[in-house]
């Protein structure tokens, strides 16, 4: 099946708005139109009381199941506290070359951390993030270039320190991948 | 390009293999996943993995016994213990058992990453280790001792059973024979050779000089030292240490080598701290050691402890069989080195190479070789590029006396001690050569 645009979906209480000021760049960086919209899904499902976050694990197959198509590749985001069984919090999650993904802006704002909010720096952190995640569901692995999006990061200080835009290598590799289907 | 880590997953929960695996696979990595200890050693036995990520507790063969038989069958293996009920018993077994880490389930995400870009480059470190181990092994290999002589081959032999022990060694052998060769490839092919070969030329050196020199010396020691530094004892430590010309160092240090090799120990000219090396020693000298005793010129209880192996060079004249392989190693050598296409002998020049006395030895040959590359037309080597009509003069030979020995030792061997034909050929009665084999001490070795 041939992928036809990238989907932002926003999910639970997440401005809308956010996904529209990024759409641009990240239509720029794949080459493909992006469609934003709202879904609708019960988060409590997903919730573990022990940890008192969300399972990034069983929240990314609910979505391949319920939203995501061949035709699309498919982006959940979310504005809550997510975790992988092995992993203390992620950021984000999607398979390698694979149509879903997910990214939240829990961690990634400010305040989180008892500094000042700044709606700027949100935005930016969530934009790179986005794409970082979008970079791997088109088969790009985590870059070692420092300034790259695809650079792996842990902290939030390491998402500051890099741009929204893939590198050279990363934009050579993700034009091969396209090309190889 | 650096090759992909590959990492394998072991965990009886599906959910933490899944989430590892995408983290690992989306940082680059090469992954499989294992649900129990047997899958994973069945997985291990075809594909060794660089690093094993596994939990403790699971149904079935538990982690550490898993760990267990890893390092017995693989023992550079990277293990790392995962666990969700941390105990500090489980922790120090799992170390004890060799595990490389033990981390507690979940993790902060960043010391995941931590724990395998250090695993990682541990295993990159030990792979590059292992790769210069093996040059430096071909690079001083026994290889590099030219000929297949009988002569030689009893060398060869002797280094083999010498290089394992750790007795000390007397190398002897006219100059130009490849004394330091013999040392390098003992030294190369002994559980020492990982660490230092220390060469230091006696003769070289005055007796102060070789005292500074062999035992180092504090700041202040004497004028000029501004440092404090290390002496070549010291500096062989768990290697070993190459005496050359042995039978040149004054009866003084003699005395102050003895002691060193009985205890091991030594204080730096200037300092007053004992200092203890581990070292094997390898001397070598083209002198007769055992006249230079007999004469009181040279201690004979150094003798003794130096003189636990003997392994004799000889010389070129009594392996005329090896100089054809010695001029092809040369011309190889050389043309190699110069960036020339191999060139040939011309016919005739190989016979006249192996007529010629060599009394500066191999090293003679090698000079020789090297120097007609330099002039010859680039094709062949002729007679011309060869000085084989002048006599040569060798460092060794400095007397009439030497020459002669030499020259009657040359003609000994070409007609395989054959007295009358020798006589001959020398133009002297056999009477006469019987007198100077006496006087020149010559024997068929």
């Amino acid at each position: 099946m041939d992928l036809e645009d990238i989907t932002l979906i926003s999910f639970g209480y997440f401005d809308e708005e956010l996904l529209k000021k990024i759409a641009p760049d990240i239509s720029r960086e794949f080459f493909y139109p992006v469609k934003t919209k709202s879904g609708n899904l019960d988060l409590s499902e997903f919730f573990d009381p022990s940890r008192k976050q969300y399972n990034g694990t069983t929240l990314l197959k609910k979505i391949d199941t319920e939203f995501a198509t061949d035709h699309s590749k498919t982006l959940g985001l979310f504005s809550i506290d997510l975790f992988i069984p092995i992993l203390t919090y992620i950021f984000g999650q999607a398979f390698l070359n694979g149509r879903i993904g997910i990214a939240s802006v829990y961690r990634l704002s400010n305040e989180r951390y008892g500094i000042k909010t700044d709606e700027k720096i949100l935005l930016e952190r969530f934009r790179k993030e986005a794409i970082h995640e979008l970079g791997h569901m088109f088969g790009l692995i985590h870059c070692s270039d420092p300034v790259c999006v695809m650079r792996s990061s842990t902290y939030v200080e390491d998402i500051d320190q890099k741009y929204h835009s893939l590198c050279p290598i990363c934009s050579r590799q993700l034009k091969s991948n396209s090309t190889d289907g | 390009m650096a090759r992909k880590i590959s990492i394998l997953i072991v965990d009886d929960e599906e959910s933490v293999r899944d989430s590892l695996y995408n983290w690992f696979i989306e940082d680059g990595y090469r992954v499989a996943c294992a649900g129990d200890a047997k899958k994973a050693l069945s997985i291990l036995e075809s594909d060794p993995y660089d690093i094993i990520l596994a939990d403790i507790k699971m149904l079935g063969m538990d982690g550490l016994e898993m760990l267990r038989r890893i390092k017995s069958i693989r023992k550079e293996s990277i293990v790392i213990m995962m666990t969700a009920f941390a105990t500090v018993d489980t922790a120090v077994q799992a170390l004890k058992d060799g595990a490389y880490d033990y981390v507690t389930k979940p993790f902060d995400p960043d010391d995941l990453s931590h724990l395998i870009r250090n695993a990682s480059k541990q295993i990159s470190l030990a792979e590059e280790n292992e790769l210069l181990r093996e040059k430096v092994v071909s690079l001083e290999n026994v290889e590099n001792l030219v000929g297949s002589s009988d002569a030689m081959r009893r060398v060869l032999k002797e280094i083999e059973s010498v290089a394992q022990s750790n007795a000390s060694v007397i190398i002897t052998g006219e100059s130009g024979t490849g004394k330091e060769l013999v040392a390098r490839a003992i030294h190369a092919n002994s559980p020492r050779r990982f660490f230092p070969l220390v060469s230091v030329h006696c003769g070289a050196l005055t007796e102060s000089l070789l005292e500074s020199e062999l035992f180092g010396h504090e700041k202040g020691a004497f004028t000029g030292a501004v440092f404090n530094r290390k002496g070549r004892f010291e500096m062989a430590d768990s290697g070993t240490i190459f005496l050359d010309e042995i039978a040149t160092i004054s009866p003084k240090m003699q005395v102050e080598l003895l002691r060193v090799l009985e205890t091991k120990s030594f204080v730096r000219v200037g300092g007053n701290k004992e200092i203890t090396s581990d070292f094997r020693v390898i001397c070598a000298t083209n002198r007769d050691l055992k006249s230079m005793v007999e004469k009181g010129l040279f201690r004979e209880d150094l003798y003794y402890r130096l003189n636990v192996v003997n392994i004799h060079v000889p010389p070129l004249r009594e392996r005329i069989e090896d100089i054809p392989q010695l001029v092809d190693y040369f011309i190889g050598k050389y043309c190699a080195t110069m960036n020339k296409p191999l060139i040939t002998l011309e016919s005739g020049v190989l016979k006249r190479l192996e007529e010629f006395s060599f009394p500066g030895n191999i090293r003679e040959l090698e000079n020789m070789i090297e120097r007609a590359i330099v002039v010859g037309n680039g094709r062949k080597i002729t007679l011309k590029d060869l000085p084989l009509g002048k006599e040569t003069i060798s460092t060794t030979v400095e007397s009439l006396e030497d020459l002669e020995k030499n020259h009657i030792s040359h003609i000994l061997t070409k007609y395989s001690w054959n007295i009358s034909a020798a006589a001959k050929a020398l133009k002297v009665d056999r009477v006469t050569l019987y007198n100077k084999i006496k006087k020149y001490d010559l024997s068929q070795r």
